[in-house]
């Protein structure tokens, strides 16, 4: 495949460099030129310098026979841009833009772009599921904007402990995907009981994501 | 009407002023307060601190009841970002974006955005008047 990155920041760097190891061809494209010389030396001629915001890098990057553009910068307006004129001047099939503010997600979906990585999202949900007492954490939004999974833990208050799957009273637009019992994995049936101490999985969407909440939460 | 500018230079100062002393309800932002000292003494607006590639600066701003926006800070790619913030999320019926790069202007001009490009505007200007008849003056003809 071939990748061009834009933005030569830690994140453009080791993306480059981890891409690079899998085989692909990659092109690295960053503005400051001190730090384009620098990683020449390190990872070979695969990195140019230029405002990948402009139709003639990109242009002259060969985007038009890229197979993925991936906008990583600090800035979310580059990046937004960047990802836009890959996809409407040169029709790259699959654009990803790293995303600053969370906020702006949704916004770059509705402007067409395929695929956002929000950093800060990730590391909010990684704190959310290491910290023991949150009972019900968002763990993943899919590329459809309205479905979510989430990950519920049954207290021993919860009003779904020591209860059937079947008389849970779940919202309509759920499906409790797994449950998570100590070192075992169930695939939950309407006859399978609840424990205080389970994980449970659930597939939802986001609409109904509070009342799922209400039912499993404690 | 309500109008909301972002961006405080020589520009967006100016289509601040003029729109506020023709009697519409302007509002400016601008990521420093210095910026505001570029506005006409009697501008009578609203002037906000703020980033309007953030949906809160701008619904501050009042862009919900706007009936135009104006992107005119020197970064290119921040008055695209903002102009589509405007357009897709909060449907203003008028948005003008500034875009210097001109292949860029061309780009979202093809994608719907009312764009003016000061660099292809500008350099027209200074082109007519290189290649009118010189008088011997040193001043362009009219």
């Amino acid at each position: 495949m071939y990748i061009i990155v834009v933005g030569g920041g830690k994140v453009g760097f080791y993306l480059t460099k981890s891409l690079l190891s899998e085989g692909h061809e990659v092109l690295l494209i960053e503005r400051d030129s001190i730090k384009v010389e620098n990683y020449v030396e390190q990872l070979g001629a695969v990195v140019v310098d230029g405002d990948g915001s402009e139709a003639a890098t990109l242009g002259n990057a060969g985007a038009a026979r890229a197979d993925v553009v991936i906008a990583v910068t600090g800035e979310d307006e580059d990046n937004l841009v960047i990802a836009q004129v890959a996809k409407k001047r040169f029709n790259v099939p699959k654009t990803i833009a790293r995303v600053n503010n969370p906020k702006n997600e949704r916004l770059f979906r509705m402007l067409g772009i395929d695929v956002t990585v929000s950093q800060t999202n990730y590391i909010f949900n990684l704190i959310e599921q290491s910290i023991p007492n949150m009972s019900f954490v968002h763990l993943l939004s899919l590329s459809h904007e309205a479905m979510t999974i989430v990950d519920a833990k049954i207290g021993a208050e919860s009003r779904a402990a020591n209860k059937p799957v079947s008389a849970l009273g779940l919202p309509e637009d759920c499906i409790l995907a797994a449950v998570i019992r100590g070192s075992d994995l169930m695939i939950p049936k309407p006859d399978t009981v609840l424990l205080p101490g389970d994980d449970v999985i659930a597939l939802s969407h986001r609409r109904s994501e509070a009342s799922l909440q209400a039912v499993l939460g404690s | 009407m309500k109008v909301v500018v972002m961006g405080c230079g020589r520009l967006g100062a100016r289509v601040a002023s003029v729109l506020d002393a023709n009697g519409h309800d302007v509002s400016v932002i601008d990521t420093q307060s210095r910026a505001f000292r570029r506005l006409a003494p009697e501008f009578g607006g609203q002037t906000i601190i703020g980033t309007a590639i953030d949906e809160d600066t701008l619904k501050a701003a009042g862009i919900e009841s706007a009936g135009a926006f104006v992107a005119a800070t020197n970064g290119d790619n921040r008055n695209i970002m903002a102009s589509q913030v405007c357009l897709k999320i909060f449907k203003v019926p008028r948005v003008v974006c500034r875009i210097y790069d001109p292949v860029r202007e061309e780009t979202y001009r093809r994608l719907g955005l009312s764009t003016v490009c000061p660099t292809t505007l500008i350099s027209a200007q200074i082109l007519d008047q290189v290649l009118s008849p010189a008088d011997g003056t040193g001043r362009a003809e009219d």
